[in-house]
């Protein structure tokens, strides 16, 4: 039996001890002597979330085969640790084999969401690693970031050695390849990061130079040295069919957030809401063959013992082979599988498959309208109208079901007060229209919930150019919305869920970001900022602090309206689309003009050069 | 069928806390196929029931739990199987058909055998076995009633342990009978005794306490009191630990049914020839798995 990083008596005075342990079932056993690259692959929150997600199972699994290197899990422990740690001076540790952190080669961090960087200094503090790329020496692990908020990296430049830009699968061999042959070579540290910036997809920080206007925008952002790529083309794995993917899923012992096999059908989306980077970052839009999700899901469900299985992708109705996937995966329930369906578009098809898995009094439909009116739904390119709605909530209604979630965004670009009435008013129409159906046919009372969010502008989509709002806006909007639904005439079947605006704003400083913004980071997590995405310990007088202290101003990032022609931080990264594309875009979300999807028609993103997915199929 | 599965606990594995190792098992069953049987409905569940809740930190040699299954092959062959997906300080000891009108272990619990002792590093409860039999004697036997105060919200409740301690006395570690008496099966404890640094005496409490569902005492609470009366200083991660065994009372009819209760009671007195002709006296309780037999 492995020896534990933590005693006994610290394991049996905190939360949750099989946070920390490792051993769970599938887990990967190597000798650490007899491997020449040492990785420790982290997901910067507590372990049930970072569990929870696929991306690092299936690098995981992919860097796990091969044999010269050894992939271990690292997750922040929580607060109480986190304290205990400090305290005692205990250095953070894999999960695998209890080891420092700081012995490692290699330490990569997935970069999920922006409310997680202060967890980021957390764990490269609790490995006792400079906090700064700078300070590291040949000692310590190179830090590599990656994920969707490394399409703009520079909040977070400071901290990372560099960002691998992209879809794992492609190009980390190539990054083992040259490591062995550097650093295991005797070559520094800084040969290592100069040769590793000819990968594709590779960003190394250090080697770019930023220059600022007198306004504080960009002036320049430029490679240090002539050998060093001016543009870092993001990877991508293009057959998703013929490539890794984990059949013994790891399971952990405490319920993780996602206690399930995750399927991913396909990545992409061929939808383009002008909103959603995740839409513009991950095209082409690139299919599963059916026939691989079928043995995938038989092994996985076979090796894990999981009793539930999801299907992930941004749009899973888009899939082409949906129905044959579904009723193939219907067919494990009499060995007790619940099949969990992601928010399907909602049809006869999805209601008759609903139906079959679910119960219906207690399951609950889902639709994202994203904004209440249709002239604001013109400018996001959500394609859902309000017929469509109508007439799939009747169905359902018809069906059984009476319970309806509703979400939207407030503060989306030329939204209007008129914009927020809609949101209440939609809600009203479909409590209506449940109560159209005879009562001594119907269930009782219908239930409508409505929920908010405030909407941050993401790089790489066409509302990068976008303003946002001083968080007093949001809450008035949300107290529109709140006075609006008073006045419905359904009033006691609807509910309103809104949240705080304080992270909004932060969120939008993070996003769109630029080299100056570390500092603030920095500072706000010297001043005790952990578990900022957790209400209980976002503390937003401390970061407000932070901001004064460096002299960084929030409102010159979120307040501005940026000028077409301003240089962004993200401009050196090419994420397929192009500006010229996302331009177009703004242009036609101005005008509210809808882009049809790609598959009716191709509307020259620029992502067609990967040669693949989508781009191929419908062509006219 | 009914079927009672004994697995043992040790190592790292006693940091995983009862509700968790029952979402563990649910998906080793699954995994070593297993043909559990699902409750009705919308979503199904396995059809389990574990028998007596082991709290964190300790290990076990004896925890129980209960099945039904639609069929099963047999006990050699499912003990291979589930013992190929177990996670590292888990094993499966036995697998045991019970009657079809078999009493859930949950219900039967009446009592379990535990060991306390040191852990490396940390100060032993006495120096010599002797010794600790004599400080435990003097708690159990020289006390007419052994009480401890427990702090709840809203008052203070004193509770009586002495009728419920059912046995109480020291025993060495290193001896080879004294463990294989008590049929000492897990890694960790066997590790235990051997690392001991040459030491030839490795002192350990021996208890057998009341369990269940309408009086349970936690071990904890004996060596609570235990160090209490003897101004030992109580560190409770210095000490490890460990159940041995759950049993049933033998005079409690563990099927229900006319039939079944007119087997069990002819088998029970058939032991009890077995046990008068050897010379020796029935045991107040049996194993919750000797009531059950292999398939």
């Amino acid at each position: 039996m492995d020896k534990l990083a933590l005693s006994d008596e610290i394991l049996l005075k905190i939360d949750k001890p099989a946070r920390y342990i490792g051993n769970e079932i599938n887990i990967v056993r190597k000798n650490p002597q007899n491997v020449a690259i040492r990785f420790a692959m982290c997901f910067p929150d507590v372990y049930e979330i970072g569990m929870s997600h696929l991306g690092i199972q299936i690098l995981y699994d992919m860097f796990n085969q091969r044999e010269d290197v050894y992939c271990e899990r690292v997750y922040s422990p929580w607060v109480d640790l986190h304290k205990i740690m400090k305290d005692k001076k205990i250095p953070l540790f894999t999960l695998e084999t209890q080891s420092p952190v700081k012995e490692m080669d290699f330490l990569g961090i997935t970069i999920q969401y922006e409310m997680c960087y202060t967890n980021i200094l957390q764990i490269l503090d609790l490995s006792q690693i400079p906090l700064l790329a700078k300070e590291r020496t040949g000692e310590d692990p190179i830090v590599i970031g990656g994920g969707p908020c490394t399409y703009n990296p520079e909040p977070l430049a400071d901290f990372f050695d560099l960002f691998y830009i992209g879809e794992g699968e492609t190009q980390y061999d190539a990054l083992f390849d040259l490591y062995q042959s550097t650093c295991g070579q005797g070559k520094s540290r800084q040969d290592f990061l100069r040769a590793a910036c000819k990968i594709p997809g590779i960003y190394v920080p250090s080697l770019y130079e930023v220059s600022y206007r007198a306004d504080g925008t960009i002036q320049s952002f430029l490679p240090k040295f002539a050998d060093v790529p001016a543009t870092v083309r993001k990877e991508i794995q293009m057959d998703l069919t013929n490539t890794v993917y984990p059949r013994k899923p790891l399971v952990p012992y405490i319920k993780a957030t996602q206690d399930r096999v995750v399927l991913e059908i396909q990545r992409g989306c061929i939808r383009g809401c002008r909103f959603c980077q995740a839409g513009m970052i991950y095209r082409p839009t690139r299919e599963r063959d059916v026939n691989m999700l079928k043995s995938c899901a038989k092994e996985m469900l076979e090796n894990s013992g999981q009793e539930e299985i999801s299907l992930s992708s941004l749009s899973s109705s888009d899939y082409s082979k949906l129905p044959e996937l579904i009723n193939y995966l219907i067919g494990f329930k009499e060995k007790g599988v619940n099949i969990s369906l992601p928010s399907l578009r909602i049809d006869a098809f999805s209601l008759d498959v609903m139906s079959k898995v679910q119960d219906v009094r207690k399951s609950s439909l889902t639709f994202a309208p994203e904004a209440g009116s249709q002239r604001l739904r013109n400018v996001i390119n959500k394609g859902l109208t309000e017929e469509i709605i109508l007439e799939g909530a009747g169905l359902a209604f018809e069906g059984g079901w009476q319970k309806v979630k509703l979400y939207f965004m407030l503060g989306l670009p030329t939204e209007t007060e008129a914009d927020q009435r809609e949101i209440p008013r939609l809600a009203d129409k479909i409590a209506r229209r449940y109560y159209e159906i005879p009562k001594d046919k119907r269930n009782g009372k219908c239930q409508i919930t409505i929920s908010t969010s405030f909407f941050v502008p993401k790089p790489f989509t066409p509302f990068q150019w976008a303003k946002m709002y001083p968080q007093e806006e949001y809450l008035a909007r949300a107290r529109t919305v709140n006075e609006e639904m008073k006045e419905q005439l359904n009033r006691k079947s609807l509910k309103y869920n809104w949240h705080e605006a304080d992270v909004t704003v932060l969120e939008g400083v993070f996003a769109r970001g630029d080299r100056r913004v570390g500092q603030v980071i920095l500072k706000a997590y010297e001043k005790g900022c952990i578990f900022d995405s957790w209400s209980e310990f976002f503390d937003n007088g401390k970061w407000m602090e932070a901001f004064q202290q460096c002299g960084v101003s929030i409102d010159f990032y979120n307040l501005r309206e940026r000028s077409l022609d301003e240089v962004f931080p993200w401009d050196f990264i090419d994420c397929g689309v192009s500006k010229a594309f996302l331009k177009r875009e703004w242009h036609n979300a101005l005008k509210e003009t809808v882009t049809p999807n790609c598959k009716m028609q191709c509307n020259g993103c620029g992502a067609a050069q990967y040669q693949g997915g989508v781009c191929l199929e419908h062509q006219n | 069928m009914n079927i009672r599965i004994k697995f043992q606990k040790y190592g790292i594995m006693k940091f995983i806390g009862h509700l968790d190792m029952m979402r563990y098992f649910q998906k080793a069953i699954r995994r070593a196929d297993i043909d559990i049987a699902y409750s009705e409905g919308y979503s199904p569940h396995q059809i389990m029931s574990f028998a007596a809740p082991l709290g964190v930190g300790i290990t076990s040699d004896g925890e129980y739990f209960d099945i039904r299954a639609n069929s099963s092959k047999s006990s050699q062959t499912s003990i291979q199987a589930l013992n190929e997906t177990m996670a590292e300080g888990i094993s499966v000891l036995e697998y045991k058909q019970l009657p079809d009108t078999a009493k859930t272990a949950m219900s039967l619990v009446a009592a379990a055998d535990y060991l306390i002792f040191a852990k490396s590093g940390y100060a032993p409860l006495a120096g010599t076995s002797e010794e600790l039999e004599a400080k435990a004697q003097a708690f159990y036997e020289g006390q007419s009633e052994i009480t401890i105060s427990k702090h709840t919200k809203k008052r203070e409740t004193t509770l009586y342990l002495k009728p419920l301690i059912y046995q109480m006395n020291a025993l060495n570690l290193r001896s080879e009978e004294t463990l294989s008496a008590l049929k000492v099966k897990n890694p960790q404890i066997l590790a235990h005794c051997q690392e001991n640094g040459g030491k030839d005496n490795v002192p350990a409490l021996f208890l057998k306490v009341c369990t269940g569902s309408a009086d349970n005492v936690k071990p904890e609470l004996v060596l609570e009191a235990f160090c209490g009366f003897h101004g030992l200083p109580l560190e409770m991660a210095g000490f490890q630990i460990h159940r041995l065994e759950v049993y049933a009372k033998a005079d409690e009819i563990p099927v229900k049914g006319e039939a079944e209760r007119k087997s069990y009671e002819n088998y029970i007195k058939e032991q009890k020839r077995i046990y008068r002709r050897q010379g020796r006296a029935f045991p107040e309780f049996l194993t919750l798995g000797e009531l059950g037999s292999d398939i």
